[in-house]
């Protein structure tokens, strides 16, 4: 590994390449393309949470004026149960219904017509016939004894002894070291709560958006919004059955994804109708289709109980978490048991989780997925023990926190880590010291996130004058572009105006894992930087044979070939855009090339500190300081880690404060639009104050670590914390929205 | 010698023993000889386990090396957002 001791442009603050095109509006999302003769495509829904469908007609539909194409299940290939990573007969049954309708907004048709309006008018002209059953609206009711069953197939895989009869208990995962009992029987202070989370929306502006085009010889061209163009590639082919190159993605601009457009949706529609009608066929979902049948976070229902001695040490943890995975299995409970007591070192912990499916839409990632709602959970507590203690609630932390060489709860050894710093760094600010008034109460949490690796090809080509162009597959999101081409500029010693990063599509590019798990930083920066010594590789030979020398003569400085030893005496450096220049008699196109399957993203850790004002006459909670301190390992692009920072953290404020999924009886959504569903906005919150640890993860050239989802882990319970501060209330069920935090404060009233 | 450490989940396998010794340079010989010994694991292993290698969290391990005094932790997969 080589660690640079100083970085001439990683660490600085550059515009990013894509800010002109972002902030003038020319930048092309999802919805913007359009061409001539071109189709809509629109959905037909379920408008029932759980139903058998008995027939579906869509004669009448197809015989409007102006309808070129309809597709159902039908349509669709049967696929096989199981698979690895997505069970294909789940996913098939999410794009189009088959035997069920299993959620309000399930699709059953789709339609491709002349104009929207007439492909509405053909939605609503399909004839389907239902069998109503009850819908499973809870974990409640879905593990009842008598609860209707969502699939008659499905047994709780992980159950010992294995079921026998059918259950909406997908799965069930223990982690457990030490032991347990004796850990709490050795405890001084014991505390135990239950905690309840709702179904929550990562909440991205932009709706899911694409365009398909199929030619006379069965080639697909498929433009959408996505977090993995790759992947959205290999689900469809799959769900069509289709070659994967008969399909190419090409990604557009993308507004916000959070995990939410890590899968497909309405994309194999827009392929089949496309394939269907000869047409280029255009589907954007309104707001209400993003609410009612994309993938949300999981509901959750966590009970924690932590044991510690009277000096401060924990002894113990015992968690069982019950996670809503909506209409199919696969919540992200794991995930979230791992990583809820990640942040301590603890000897003897037992953690048990269950997957449960309900009649809701499928859960899809939302940022550190599993994470927040488990984190409440055990930070709530752990900021109980550390009062009853009288402990400083990061003290107590800090006492206990992970460090180098500690054992992660869930198994391996940590390498260096940077929760002490983190924790230190908030000790020592001016925030934490600042005096509070009446109603107002100070929180703090604590957050881990592992950070995925999976695989990432980038490529870099000098152009004539010098300059470069990096090529990468992976979407930016979160400002990757700027940080690629920074690495690129340190690696190559040319300023990064000279450079030009790129997101190509599926066939310009080699195979990219999306843009998710706080990955791109990492995992394709790194191989940008491979890229890039592949280039001053190449410079270095020409140089070697233009100077009749050899390799080990020449090095590579601030974008030059240089002279060493013996040619040092004669020679003069070679800058790269003389080495461009000629390259046509010194070997050709310069290019760069590097593929990998990443690993040793290092986890981050955050600690998060939240001042908060709470109104007992209305029970309004104000936030009025929030400080977010993470490490980075290492910031290549400053401005941008402090963006996830302050993201990730507004979104665990809204979390925590307001949002929620409210359903009826009958399992309809009833807050489907941004006026219902209450996210916070600019005007709401303080600016978030942001403080950037560096501890390097070892793993990596720089020292970078992923830092896009650990910002959401710590505010969920840091709001609590600080609510409970100002009210002496632990509220144990989010949202602490007005009514609930109001009545819970008119409840002490008496 | 590789020490491998099992999840709960999967030490109905090794008769509930937490941890085994294994000889193996590779995940790949890794997982063939937990598999003759005990047979069954091989399948659970290579659907779509992560692994970590000496503290590093690996998604797609097959052919990843091991150091003779290596320790494995077989996890279940981690998705991110």
């Amino acid at each position: 590994m080589t660690q640079p001791r100083s970085f001439r442009y990683v660490g600085t603050r550059p515009i990013r390449q894509d800010g002109a095109e972002k902030v003038t509006g020319r930048a092309n999302f999802g919805a913007d393309l359009s061409f001539p003769g071109m189709l809509w495509g629109r959905v037909l829904r379920s408008p029932h949470a759980h139903a058998k469908v008995v027939s579906i007609d869509t004669s009448a539909a197809s015989e409007i004026p102006g309808v070129k194409a309809i597709v159902t299940s039908a349509d669709l290939p049967e696929q096989r149960p199981g698979g690895d990573p997505t069970d294909m007969y789940d996913l098939t049954r999410n794009i189009l219904a088959r035997e069920k309708v299993l959620y309000e907004g399930h699709p059953i048709a789709a339609v491709a017509a002349t104009s929207r309006e007439i492909a509405d008018r053909a939605v609503a002209a399909i004839q389907v016939e239902y069998e109503l059953l009850e819908p499973v609206l809870d974990l409640d009711r879905a593990i009842a004894p008598d609860a209707p069953i969502l699939h008659a197939e499905l047994r709780c895989a992980g159950s010992d002894p294995k079921p026998e009869g059918p259950t909406n208990v997908a799965s069930r995962i223990l982690i457990e070291r030490g032991d347990v009992e004796r850990a709490f029987a050795d405890a001084d202070v014991v505390i135990e709560r239950e905690f309840t989370t709702p179904t929550v929306h990562q909440g991205y502006i932009e709706p899911f958006a694409c365009v398909a085009r199929t030619t006379e010889d069965g080639q697909s061209t498929l433009w959408c919004c996505t977090q993995g163009p790759f992947t959205v590639r290999s689900l469809c082919a799959a769900l069509l059955r289709i070659e994967t190159s008969k399909i190419k993605v090409i990604p557009s601009e993308i507004g916000g994804g959070f995990g939410g457009k890590t899968t497909v949706y309405q994309e194999p529609l827009a392929l089949l109708l496309s394939r269907k009608s000869g047409r280029a066929v255009k589907m954007v979902m309104t707001r209400q289709e993003v609410f009612r049948a994309t993938g949300p976070a999981s509901a959750s229902r966590i009970r924690v109980k932590l044991g510690a001695k009277r000096d401060g040490t924990l002894t113990a943890a015992e968690a069982s978490l019950a996670y809503e995975a909506g209409a199919f299995k696969g919540s992200p409970v794991v995930a979230g048991a791992m990583a809820m007591f990640a942040m301590y070192d603890l000897p003897s912990v037992r953690i048990e989780g269950f997957d449960v499916v309900t009649n809701k839409p499928k859960v899809n990632a939302y940022r550190a997925p599993g994470a927040p709602m488990a984190t409440f959970a055990s930070e709530s507590v752990v900021d109980e023990l550390a009062a009853s203690l009288e402990m400083d609630p990061i003290e107590f932390r800090l006492k206990n926190a992970v460090r180098q060489g500690s054992v992660a709860v869930y198994g391996p050894k940590l390498k260096a880590v940077g929760l002490v710093e983190c924790l230190e760094a908030l000790r020592d600010s001016e925030h934490y010291r600042t005096p509070l008034s009446e109603n107002q109460g100070r929180g703090i949490a604590c957050g881990f996130w592992f950070n995925g690796n999976m695989q990432s090809s980038a490529q870099i080509h000098v152009n004539e004058d010098g300059t470069a162009t990096v090529v990468s597959g992976c979407p930016d999101i979160g400002g990757s572009r700027a940080s690629l081409a920074l690495m690129a500029a340190e690696e190559l010693g040319i300023p990064v105006e000279q450079i030009r990063p790129i997101v190509a599509d599926t066939e310009t590019i080699g195979y990219n894992d999306g843009t998710g798990g706080s990955r791109v930083t990492y995992a394709t920066g790194t191989a940008v930087i491979e890229a890039a010594r592949d280039i001053v590789l190449q410079l270095r030979q020409r140089a070697a044979a233009f100077w009749d020398t050899q390799l080990e003569n020449v090095g590579y400085e601030d974008g030059k070939a240089i002279p060493l030893g013996d040619a040092a005496e004669n020679q003069q450096p070679l800058p790269l855009s003389t080495l461009a220049r000629r390259a046509a008699r010194m070997g050709g196109p310069i290019v760069g090339r590097s593929t990998w399957t990443a690993r040793g993203n290092g986890p981050s850790f955050a600690a998060h500190l939240v001042d908060v004002e709470v109104d007992p006459e209305t029970g309004r909670v104000e936030v009025l300081r929030y400080t977010a301190a993470q490490d980075a390992g290492k910031a290549i692009h400053p401005s941008y880690v402090e963006g996830q920072y302050q993201g990730g953290a507004v979104q665990g404020i809204g979390w925590a404060l307001n949002e929620a999924y409210f359903y009826d009886a009958e399992g309809h959504l009833q807050n489907a639009s941004f006026l219902d569903y209450r996210m916070p906005v600019a005007s709401d919150l303080p600016m978030i104050d942001t403080i950037v640890v560096e501890v390097p993860n070892p793993n990596h050239p720089y020292g970078v670590r992923g830092v896009g989802e650990t910002s959401i882990v710590p505010p969920l319970a840091a709001v609590a914390n600080a609510v409970q501060a100002a009210t002496g209330i632990r509220f144990v069920d989010l949202p602490m929205s007005p009514p609930a935090v109001l009545a819970a404060i008119d409840r002490t009233r008496g | 010698m590789v020490t491998v450490h099992l999840p709960k989940s999967l030490q109905s396998y090794s008769d509930g023993a937490p941890s085994v010794q294994i000889e193996a340079g590779t995940v790949r010989q890794l997982i063939l000889e937990l598999d003759r010994r005990y047979p069954g694991l091989g399948a659970e292993l290579r659907s779509g386990m992560a692994i970590a290698i000496d503290g590093e969290i690996i998604q797609e391990p097959l052919l990843e090396r091991l150091g003779a005094e290596s320790e494995v932790h077989f996890l279940p997969p981690i998705g991110g957002g």
